[in-house]
């Protein structure tokens, strides 16, 4: 099954419903709660970056038998440094953001915590893509 | 063993409820307190009670995505328009109170029995 959503930037009223959509047809399906539950949040986390960091993107989601593949491209400014981008703690939302909740420094480290593989590629000043695999067995 | 509802935890802790009614009957299994939403995205767990400061409509996404029984708003943070909008509509019960986090979570407990 293929799935593919599009991702408004900066736009946090809407921000998290291709999370939200994909967690339903996850349950329609029938899926593990565990299993659902590391593809929310590694999902989710990349969804907000994109709206919170890359003027949002686009996402496809393939389910398979075996696993589950998200790959979220963005047009955004890129990421410099990965390997800092990755540390705990470590971010470059503003304030403003910051007081929503956001900008922790964790978006990433979750996804990695939470997913069986993370990719994230990208260049500065033409996007970045992540992509996530969760496996279902 | 008799779980916590939603409704029950109201009545006993005096919360006034501020939007998602329909999720009144939802079962309570523990808690978890938290204003940044990463932290709380990677550590709530299932049918917990949420409580924090963040009255926003992203509060209710991380609720619903992560199936929270409630969101407890402490020291009356408002919730503004678009989070009541968006509880009715997934029916999140978003609950408010004066008390700050360290005391909801102390009564919380007298309650709790998960």
């Amino acid at each position: 099954m293929k799935l593919h959503y599009e991702v408004d930037g900066d736009n946090f009223l809407v921000a998290g419903e291709a999370s939200a959509s994909l967690k339903r047809t996850l349950k329609q399906l029938g899926i593990d709660s565990s299993i659902i539950r590391k593809i929310s949040i590694s999902m989710y986390e990349a969804e907000m970056n994109m709206v919170i960091h890359a003027y949002g993107g686009v996402i496809d989601v393939e389910i398979s038998t075996d696993k589950v593949s998200i790959i979220l491209k963005d047009q955004g400014p890129g990421i410099p440094d990965i390997n800092l981008a990755m540390q705990e703690g470590y971010s470059t939302a503003t304030h403003e953001i910051r007081e929503l909740g956001f900008g922790a420094g964790m978006g990433l480290p979750n996804m990695k915590r939470y997913s069986d593989h993370l990719n994230v590629h990208s260049e500065v000043g033409v996007g970045t893509t992540v992509e996530i695999t969760v496996y279902l067995t | 063993m008799n779980r916590l509802i939603v409704k029950e935890l109201i009545e006993k802790m005096n919360l006034t409820l501020v939007a998602g009614e329909e999720g009144l009957e939802n079962q309570i299994e523990g808690g978890y307190v938290g204003d940044l939403l990463s932290f709380v995205m990677a550590h709530a767990r299932e049918k917990n009670v949420w409580i924090t400061i963040q009255g926003h409509i992203n509060s209710v996404a991380v609720a619903s995505l992560l199936g929270l029984s409630a969101i407890i708003l402490s020291e009356n943070a408002g919730a503004d328009e678009e989070m009541i909008k968006k509880a009715n509509e997934e029916g999140i019960p978003v609950l408010s109170t004066s008390l700050n986090s360290f005391d909801v979570i102390c009564e919380f407990a007298r309650y709790n029995n998960a």
